[in-house]
């Protein structure tokens, strides 16, 4: 197993290791009069083990720096770091190894599957690049049937079947079964629950919850909800147009906002229950 | 898939497109079984002859059996056809001069007029208001006339290679005819003959299976060449886009129909086959579908299946093929189709101008027009000679454009969700 604690309770501390971090990240797009500056100078530190969130508006820039951090696009300037070291990505044998150790579940379920291929082939795919290309057929169907019971889908249903057969919450729930095969160290999820339906979106929660408790990892959680960082994060990063305007453990930033952008979007939080109390739950409550 | 290609079979456009494409290639591939010879033999020695059935005329004497017929109106057609309206004219002309009635002249009714011609001509007269020459012309006809209601036979005669003596063999009466199935030597001229006296329908046919491979040939290296550069540029983008955008928007400055022209003349007319023709023209028009490509990719390549992909360390040629290609397939499709079309049209043009394939080994299309046009066939009122041609052009890329209308509805609703 990595050397990840297994137990989300102790990234509150802020004692784990530093796992991905950077200094003065910076993203542009275009030149000239279309230059937009999506990510501007932003310094992070994220810890092995914790949940950390990155709360921001529309347009804030939380997809172009997660694609920096997946290496999925080029960083215009700033260094990132990963796992203690400079991260090198230089040659695809490098990437490959990078993206063994940090993996991704997208906003839009019906768009991350390949309506041509069936079903099946992203979960083998999660297996060969794990170093399963060799096991046997039945491994490997084990395999997948382990990883589909985990988010609570029964694999028989599913094999030979294209992704426009499944709903949108048992492609996102697939979603979550590839990231328990490939078990990486860092999971970034960007706003994966937000296409979701509201029932669905608290079992993708959870599972994702269990599946940190599971196989121990550092999740990344995307978001511009701000209720639902506070219920599941321990660090949550605040970003207004490109740039980290507040960061710290949840309860300081949520429940005692520095930055005026924070407090705007803690008012935005759309309260059913008035009055909105932050002190009834507990994050940790989906842990256990 | 399945799915998709049961709604293209369900498209009418679609359909009357594809099965119109394919009956003129059935018979493209059928008519050389039954009519089987070059289609480039000038069997005519002449040029433009109609369109028709052409017989034997030493085999309906020689070797068919005469049967004889009696009917009634046989000699009257006959008549007919020596006695054209213009002379009947010229006849009533005459006659009116000489002082008969106009009322009691019909041209339409032949034995009338002929009874009232015998009874009334009289060739030392001269009547007034009529030249000499005029008077001349109907001495002519009136001779013409001669044994007309009372046919003779016509008696062949032979010369005997040996002896040198001549004798007749036969003698062919007004009633006796011959069965035309009967007959050893019969050809079927559709469209009768070209410039060159050769058959028109079999060289329209050759001619069209030719120009279909050239646009083929040209349809299949534009695309997968436009299909190649479009899925490097729009994927790989930096300076691989920068330098392939930059070659495109070149060929887009130069027309490429100007490209086309320096190009087949520089290669002068030896070493223009077909293949070569159609070689050239697939190279110059792949820009479009390059750039149609591209933005396609482009919108494409930030899609997260694609990034999951990338995550799941496929390699660029595996992801262009398995999570690209795949979307814009029903797109290339359609443009191979555009282009197969437009290089069929891009040949006429090009032989149009005498720049097409080298002319004496192949039929094309546009090769025909060439010469229709160079041998004045509208002037010479020999239309078999350039309209089918037209048609069969205007056939095939209509049926052609049918089919990718049919596409469209299919896959756009599908593109667009
Ligand atoms: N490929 C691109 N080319 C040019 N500009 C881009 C591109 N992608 C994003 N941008 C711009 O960068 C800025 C940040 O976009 P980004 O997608 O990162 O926002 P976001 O915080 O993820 O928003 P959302 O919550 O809507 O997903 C926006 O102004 C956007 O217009
Ligand atoms: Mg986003």
């Amino acid at each position: 197993m990595p050397d990840i604690m297994m137990n989300g309770a102790a990234g509150r501390d802020h004692v784990g290791e530093l796992c991905l971090s950077g200094k003065g990240v910076t993203k542009v797009y275009g030149m000239g009069a279309r230059r937009t500056v999506a990510v501007d100078h932003v310094d992070f530190e994220f810890r092995k083990g914790e949940v950390i969130s990155i709360v921001g508006e529309s347009g804030s820039g939380k997809t172009t720096l997660v694609k920096m951090l997946l290496a999925l696009t080029s960083v215009t300037e700033g260094d990132i770091y990963f796992m203690g070291g400079k991260r090198d990505i230089t040659t695809r044998q490098k990437k490959h190894d990078y993206w063994r150790g940090i993996q991704a579940i997208f906003q839009d379920p019906f768009s991350s599957y390949n309506i041509f291929h069936k079903i099946d082939a992203v979960l083998l795919d999660c297996i060969n690049m794990r170093g399963g290309k060799g096991f046997s057929k039945e491994k490997k169907t084990e395999m997948m049937s382990e990883a589909c019971k985990f988010v609570n889908l029964e694999f028989k249903e599913l094999t030979n079947k294209y992704p426009f057969e499944l709903s949108g919450g048992q492609m996102q729930r697939l979603m979550i079964a590839r990231i328990f095969l490939l078990q990486p160290r860092i999971l970034l999820a960007d706003e994966p629950t937000s296409m979701i339906d509201a029932c669905s979106r608290a079992t993708i929660l959870d599972m994702l919850l269990n599946l940190r408790a599971e196989i121990g990892m550092t999740i990344i959680f995307v978001t511009h909800d701000i209720g639902l960082a506070y219920y599941v994060s321990d660090t949550v990063y605040i970003m207004e147009r490109g740039r980290f305007v507040e960061f710290g453990g949840a309860d300081d930033v949520i429940l005692r906002p520095s930055a005026e952008y924070t407090r705007r979007l803690i008012q935005d939080v759309p309260k059913i229950h008035e009055p909105w109390d932050f002190t009834k739950r507990s994050p940790r409550a989906v842990l256990t | 898939m399945r799915n998709t290609l049961r709604q293209v079979s369900r498209s009418a456009n679609f359909m009357i497109g594809f099965v119109t494409v394919m009956l003129i290639l059935l018979m493209v591939g059928i008519y050389p079984l039954f009519n089987p010879g070059s289609p480039l033999d000038m069997i005519g020695l002449g040029t433009f002859f109609k369109p028709g059935t052409y017989i034997s005329m030493y085999d309906a004497v020689e070797t068919a059996t005469a049967y004889t017929l009696r009917i009634d109106d046989a000699a009257a057609k006959r008549v007919a056809a020596k006695l054209p309206m213009a002379d009947r004219e010229s006849m009533k002309r005459w006659l009116i001069a000489y002082g008969i009635a106009e009322d009691a002249i019909h041209t339409d009714d032949l034995n009338d007029l002929l009874n009232l011609w015998n009874n009334t001509y009289d060739e030392s007269a001269r009547p007034a208001g009529l030249t000499s020459a005029f008077r001349k012309s109907v001495a002519r006809i009136d001779a013409a006339l001669e044994g007309l209601l009372e046919p003779l036979d016509v008696r062949v005669y032979t010369t005997s290679p040996e002896t040198g003596e001549t004798r007749e063999t036969a003698r062919i009466k007004d009633n006796q005819f011959i069965n035309v199935s009967e007959v050893v030597n019969t050809r079927r001229l559709w469209l009768g003959t070209d410039n060159f006296g050769r058959d028109a329908f079999k060289e329209l046919l050759a001619a069209t299976g030719v120009s279909l491979k050239i646009g083929l040939i040209a349809g299949v290296i534009a695309t997968a060449l436009g299909l190649m550069l479009g899925l490097l540029s729009g994927f790989v983008g930096g300076i691989v886009d920068d330098i392939i955008m930059f070659f495109a928007n070149l060929f887009t400055v130069i027309p490429g129909f100007v490209l086309l022209i320096l190009i087949s003349y520089s290669i002068g007319q030896e070493q223009r086959g077909a293949t070569v023709v159609a070689a050239v023209i697939g190279c110059t028009s792949w820009v479009w579908t390059t750039r149609s490509v591209r933005a396609q990719t482009l919108s494409l390549r930030n899609r997260d299946h694609v990034n999951l992909s990338r995550l799941s360390g496929h390699t660029l040629p595996r992801i262009l093929v398995t999570d690209i290609l795949p979307y814009i397939a029903s797109y290339v499709v359609m443009a191979l189709i555009l282009q197969i079309c437009s290089g069929i049209l891009a040949e006429a043009q090009l032989s149009m101008l005498g720049l097409g394939p080298k002319t004496t080994e192949t039929p094309t299309l546009g090769l025909m027009m060439f010469w229709g046009m160079t041998y004045a066939a509208h002037q010479n009122g020999a239309w078999w000679a350039y309209f089918p041609v037209i048609l069969m052009i205007a056939l095939v890329s209509f049926s052609m454009n049918l089919m990718n209308t049919g596409l469209d509805q299919v896959f756009n609703p599908q593109l667009r969700s």
